[in-house]
């Protein structure tokens, strides 16, 4: 780890803190359900970058899977409330 | 260390940075935009191009500082491309959905059925 490095993982690590707390107002504000469902799936996607910058950070390819993970969770949690908005049900 | 150790350096710095950047001025996008429908457009921004940073600072590095070609990290790209939209076209239509219901201003259903 250099220190270069370090230090732009620290900046990005800030960046998408921001981001998700800037989404999160939106989360909190709406107006819409579907508001809501948007900033949600956009908090999921900056948690998975933050472990994909943590992996660069402290150099350890265990982080990849728990990134491959929240993705994975995060696209079938959009589409079930999506697809709930839609419906009314998840599984018809 | 070496120049080219240095250049890759620079070039993970710059491609974190840049990643963190973007996904913040989605975030930025995410909150000001009036519409929803308008509002559905920034995240693309964090679903690929900070996406495509990140997953690229991660391969450099470990390709550079520790003697391994990470290439399986693209998978998440891979995987994001294939999702984003399939989340974005089902949400966009239970969005046209409820405002039809609430009567909001939209355009009506093709064939002038009921959504």
């Amino acid at each position: 780890m250099t220190s270069l490095i370090a230090v732009a993982a620290v900046i990005a690590l800030s960046c998408y803190v921001a981001a998700m707390a800037l989404a999160f107002v939106r989360l909190l504000r709406g107006p819409a359900a579907q508001d809501r469902v948007l900033a949600l799936d956009f908090i999921y996607i900056n948690g998975m970058l933050v472990v994909l910058v943590l992996g660069v950070r402290y150099g350890s390819s265990m982080y990849f899977e728990s990134a491959l993970l929240i993705a994975l969770f995060g696209f079938v949690s959009s589409a079930a409330l999506a697809k709930f908005l839609l419906r009314g049900e998840v599984i018809e | 260390m070496t120049a080219g150790g240095m250049a890759a350096e620079i070039a993970v710095a710059c491609l974190l940075v840049a990643g963190g950047v973007l996904s913040l001025a989605s975030a930025f996008g995410l909150l000001r935009m009036p519409t929803f429908f308008m509002r559905m457009h920034p995240p693309a921004i964090a679903n690929t191009f900070a996406v495509w940073c990140t997953a690229l600072a991660v391969i450099v590095y470990f390709w550079v500082f520790e003697d391994r070609l990470a290439l399986y990290v693209w998978l998440i790209p891979i995987f994001l491309s294939i999702t984003a939209p399939v989340t974005t076209a089902l949400l966009a239509r239970a969005a046209l959905f409820r405002e039809r219901q609430r009567g909001g201003d939209v355009p009506p259903p093709p064939g002038g059925g009921s959504a």
